[in-house]
Formats: structure tokens, C-alpha cells, sequence
């Protein structure tokens, strides 16, 4: 049994504050941390070879910036065998299509993988599409939105949790599973898990070892491009109440639940 | 002929969701400037609604692909049949919802077709000059509004969430329906559906209801939704709730709001005793009207609030309530109302 899991290194907002006067992250002295959703699919990944025992080898694959080794280090800690850092100046600007060209080239030459475990978004770029893409580059099936996952030696049963129920599926292996956070609580590295991480080997591949064009590389190889940024204007007036100005302030919203909300 | 806009809809137990119909009225105005054909594409096994609805919201072509292997979503079959319409049909433009339908689907199709896919555009458009589809949409938590185009690659897809645009005015059009036969290939899958369970009644998806009031830590126990329960029902309204409210298990996972949850835009939005992390705000910002209730003057979530009330939220929120039972007499006392019939 050959488990992948496709992480990626974000900034960490959960601490972030936005700045009162523009409504933008104030992102100075945010650390980086493990997409939140990827610690869910270690974790099921960690089960998984629990369950199966030592036949089972967890592959943790990254693409990003050289200190995205860290993120690696963390997940072999946390039990991944092994670690493969995809880095490479050419792979900068990358979308989700060439991000998903590079980690499918990766997975096919590290070996013939039976079950590929990701997030089921990053919290910084929230597409959730790399998934799917590498599945679909890897002529595989996919399940997002995965909630639970029964490990059984030929094929997963896995619950996809949708907008109106949840759906039973049973997929045969090689096949690529997304992963909500409802899916299991990721467990704190070991002592024994961080000390070794430390000292173990991590591949690097860079665009030569995977033999991907350069036209279908970094920002030169992704389909889409981005041709403008603006900031929002806060278009709100917030209007406060607090104290005795509270029931006023009360009186009004219901006015305005009346006048508009409950009429349109 | 130019090369049309295309719209794959969602049909979720045998009837046609509105997004199907405000992605069709989407792809009329960007058709209208490129002047070519509006292709709404349905997959389904057994249908409630009438086809040529769409041909009342813009389209011109309804591309029509009924079988039994439709009956549930499998990732594998919608995909190949997706891929192989948009190669027979060559269209500019694919627009889908970013339901996890779509957000699963079209993903593997960009992987399979090799094009550019954008998730969640707020806003669409054509560029004059050059006829590319401009596709808006909010990045970094909503902070910044990226404009993106694929310039090289066809079809330029995206996603766009239900709500964002407006279910435009019907109009009197006709238009054909083509019927996409598919074959033992496209239907080849290692997925087996076993079963589908809707969610109980009473636990709607959040993300179609017009009101939403949700709560955070500060509410200090399981107990509060107790309270945002009633002031959700009086409004006819679903609960929501923030991340560490669903970690500590006070609410179940399909009610968490933000990020990691579900992104929401009702009319009507009420945040109680939630501070307003990044990752909530960004889940809720582009709600109609939003209320939020803290006890911390420099809470983030007043910043996006359209009423912001400062205090103990056990003092206000009952206030709330009682104020909304006095004033919105026929919603809070219809079941006396019903037995004053008989």
C-alpha cells in the first residue's frame, strides 16, 4: 500500500487582523504553517497505515519555495515515511493547472501510488482545484469533500459530505481523496516523530528531474493570468449601538428587516 | 457562427437549481457582446422541470443527456461527458456553479482538456479590445479582488458561487434541445455509488436561506444556539456557526461558516459572539445586510457589520427577540392565527 499526500506550506491567518483603516491582512510576523485541510489527510493517512501496518509507506509531497521543507519535516513527524520537496525558480507563479502539471509529474515518477490524500483547499489561494486536476492528469478518479474514509485492501468507501446530504462511495484504488477538516482531529507530532524528522533525507526534484516543458512551467505554463489587483472599498457605514443606544439600535434593524428583508 | 458561451448546470434530485438559471442569465450578457449562442448543458436521470426554461432566461441551445447513470454524482462520468461535449460543442466560454458539483467537475475537466479554470468569480466580463472573458474574484481572504484571463488556452471556465448573480427577467425566446448521446466509454467508472442520504428536515443547506444567524465562542456554552435558534426561527432562518464552535462540538460541520466551511451570502446575517477571524469574514462579507453582536469594542467583525452592537450578547440578543415577536406580529403569532380558523 503506496499512500501520497500532497501538502502545501500557507501563511497563517488564523492570528491575522486586518488593518481598521484599508481592511487589509496585516500579514507582518505570520509564521507559515501546513494548510489546515492537509493535516486532516496526514492523519488519515497515519490511520490508514495504522490499520494496514508496516507495508504501508506514506509519501508527503510538496511544491514551493525552498523553506517548504519545514512544512515536510513537520508531516514526517506527524508519521510520513517519506518526504519530496518539488522546488525550482521555473515553477514560480504557477496556477492551479501547472501547480497540478508539476505534483502529477512528481507522483508519477515516485512510484505507483494507490491512494493520494490532499486538503480540500488551501486557506490562501481557496480554489480547491489542484485535486481534481491531478486526478484528472493521472487518469484517475476523485472523491472530494471527503468526511470519512473506510480503508478496505481493493478500493475506500468514503462519505462525500455535499450541500443537501452526504453520498456513500466505493472507489477501487489508484484514486485521489480530498478531505474535509470533519474528516478526523490531526494528532500533535511525538517527541520521537520531531527528533527523528530532523535528521531524515528529503528528495528535491526541480523541473529537470520531471522533464516538464518550460512552456508548461511556472507562470509561463499556467492558463490563467492575473491582470489586475485592486483593493475593495469599504462600502459598509457600520452603524454602532452600545449601552442604552442598544434597544434604538435594535428598533432600527427591525424596521429595516420589515421595510426590506421580509418583503423582497 | 463565433464559438459559444457555454453553461453546465446543476440539477440535484430531479429538479433544476437556480444557479442553473442566474449562470444562464450571466452567459446571455457575455454572448450578447461576443454575439454568439448561449449552450446550457444538462446531465440528469429523471427530471421535475421544464427544459425550455432556459430558453426564457437566454439560452439558445439546450444540450440534453438523460441516463440512468446520472441518477447520482459520479466524478468520473460527469467529467468524460462534460470533456466531450465541450469538445463536439468548441465553445469560448464555460461557466459552471461552484457547487461541489461544479468544483469537482470542472477542475478535472481543465486537467483533462488542459485549460485555465478561476474558482468563485464575483464578477464576469468581456474585455473590449480583445473578447477575453475577465474573470474577477476575491483573494487573500476577500482582502484583494484579482482580475483574471486566459489568454491562450479554450475554453476560458470558471465558478461562481449561487447568489452572486441575479435570476434575470424571463423573456419571450425559443431556442433547440439537442439530445448528447453518451457511450459505454464515458460511463466506465471505478466509482460505485452505494447510497445517498439528504440531510434531515429542519438541517437545510445554510447557503439557500435568505436569513443566517450564527454564532461564535462567545457564547461561552453549547446552550447559546439554544437562543440563536429562536431568533433564527421567528425569521425563518438557518443557524450558522463559527470554526471553534464546530471544533469544540457545540454545532455540527455543515453549519460552520468560512473558509474551511460553507461561504454564504443571505440577505440578512447576524454574527453573535464571533470576533471576526479572517477566515469567518471571508466566509460572509458579501451578506446583504450583516449584524453583528460583541462584547469587544475592537472585535474585527465591526469592521464589516452594518449594525454593530457592543454589550453582553445573553442581554441583547433576547432583546432581539422580543422586539421581533412585537413587531413582526403574522410571522411570530401565525399558529395562534390558525386556530382562530377552526
Amino acid at each position: 500500500m503506496k499512500i501520497a499526500v500532497l501538502i502545501k506550506q500557507v501563511p497563517d491567518t488564523d492570528d491575522v487582523k486586518l488593518d481598521p483603516e484599508t481592511g487589509t491582512m496585516i500579514r507582518e510576523g505570520s509564521g507559515t504553517i501546513i494548510n489546515p485541510l492537509d493535516l486532516n489527510a496526514i492523519e488519515a493517512a497515519v490511520q490508514i497505515k495504522r490499520q494496514v501496518g508496516s507495508i504501508c509507506e506514506i509519501t508527503v509531497l510538496t511544491m514551493g519555495p525552498p523553506n517548504a521543507e519545514i512544512a515536510l519535516r513537520e508531516a514526517l513527524a506527524l508519521g510520513a515515511d517519506n518526504a519530496v520537496l518539488l522546488t525550482d525558480r521555473k515553477f514560480a507563479g504557477a496556477d492551479s493547472w501547472a501547480t497540478a502539471k508539476v505534483l502529477a509529474e512528481a507522483l508519477k515518477k515516485t512510484g505507483e501510488f494507490d491512494l493520494i490524500l490532499a486538503g480540500e483547499k488551501a486557506t490562501d489561494g481557496e480554489t480547491g482545484q489542484v485535486g481534481p486536476e491531478v486526478a484528472a492528469m493521472l487518469f484517475m478518479p476523485c472523491a472530494t469533500y471527503v468526511s470519512s474514509i473506510e480503508y478496505n485492501k481493493d478500493n475506500v468507501v468514503v462519505t462525500r459530505t455535499v450541500e443537501d446530504g452526504t453520498e456513500k462511495q466505493r472507489i477501487q484504488y489508484p484514486c485521489l481523496i480530498t478531505v474535509l477538516s470533519a474528516l478526523n482531529n490531526p494528532s500533535m507530532p511525538t517527541l520521537r516523530g520531531k527528533m527523528s524528522s530532523r535528521r531524515a533525507d528529503i528528495t528535491i526534484l526541480t523541473s529537470q528531474d520531471l522533464q516538464i516543458e518550460t512552456e508548461e512551467l511556472g507562470l509561463k505554463g499556467s492558463p490563467t493570468r492575473v491582470v489586475k489587483v485592486t483593493t475593495p472599498q469599504k462600502t459598509r457605514k457600520t452603524k454602532r449601538f452600545s449601552g442604552s443606544q442598544i434597544e434604538k439600535g435594535i428598533l432600527q434593524l427591525v424596521e429595516e428587516i420589515k421595510s426590506s428583508v421580509l418583503k423582497q | 457562427m463565433n464559438p459559444s458561451v457555454m453553461v453546465y448546470t446543476e440539477i440535484r434530485n430531479g429538479s433544476i437549481h437556480p444557479v442553473s438559471y442566474e449562470l444562464t442569465g450571466k452567459a446571455r450578457e457575455l454572448a450578447n457582446k461576443l454575439d454568439c449562442q448561449v449552450v446550457v448543458v444538462t446531465l440528469y436521470n429523471s427530471l421535475g422541470d421544464k427544459l425550455e426554461n432556459f430558453f426564457s432566461y437566454g439560452a439558445d441551445k439546450v444540450i440534453q443527456s438523460q441516463d440512468e447513470c446520472f441518477s447520482f454524482f459520479n466524478q468520473q462520468i460527469h467529467t468524460n461527458v462534460l470533456s466531450a461535449i465541450i469538445k463536439q460543442q468548441q465553445p469560448q466560454i464555460v461557466l459552471a456553479p461552484a457547487t461541489t458539483n461544479g468544483r469537482t467537475v470542472l477542475p478535472a475537466v481543465a486537467g483533462t482538456i488542459h485549460t485555465g479554470l478561476t474558482a468563485d468569480c464575483t464578477g464576469l466580463d468581456i474585455e473590449n479590445e480583445t473578447g477575453l472573458l475577465l474573470q474577477t474574484r476575491p483573494a487573500i481572504g476577500g482582502n484583494i479582488m484579482a482580475t483574471i484571463k486566459t489568454p491562450h488556452h479554450r475554453p476560458q471556465m470558471a465558478t461562481v458561487r449561487p447568489k452572486t448573480f441575479k435570476i434575470p427577467e424571463k423573456i419571450e425566446k425559443s431556442g433547440i434541445i439537442e439530445y448528447f448521446e453518451i457511450n459505454q466509454d464515458m460511463k466506465h467508472s471505478t466509482i460505485e455509488v452505494m447510497d445517498y442520504r439528504p440531510l434531515e428536515a429542519g438541517s437545510e443547506n445554510i447557503q439557500d436561506k435568505d436569513i443566517i444567524v450564527s454564532g461564535g465562542k462567545g457564547l461561552k456554552r453549547k446552550e447559546g444556539f439554544d437562543l440563536l435558534k429562536e431568533l433564527a426561527d421567528i425569521l425563518q432562518g438557518g443557524i450558522g456557526a463559527s470554526r471553534p464552535t464546530i471544533e469544540a462540538k457545540w454545532m455540527e460541520y455543515p453549519h460552520q461558516v468560512g473558509l474551511s466551511g460553507k461561504v454564504v451570502s443571505p440577505k440578512l446575517y447576524f454574527a453573535i459572539g464571533i470576533s471576526g477571524a479572517v477566515q469567518h469574514i471571508a466566509g460572509m462579507e458579501t451578506s446583504e445586510i450583516i449584524v453583528s453582536v460583541n462584547k469587544d469594542p475592537d472585535a474585527s467583525i465591526f469592521q464589516v457589520s452594518d449594525y454593530a452592537f457592543c454589550g453582553d450578547l445573553y442581554d441583547i440578543v433576547p432583546k432581539m427577540i422580543e422586539l421581533l415577536k412585537e413587531k413582526i406580529p403574522n410571522q411570530s403569532n401565525g399558529k395562534e392565527g390558525e386556530s382562530n380558523v377552526q
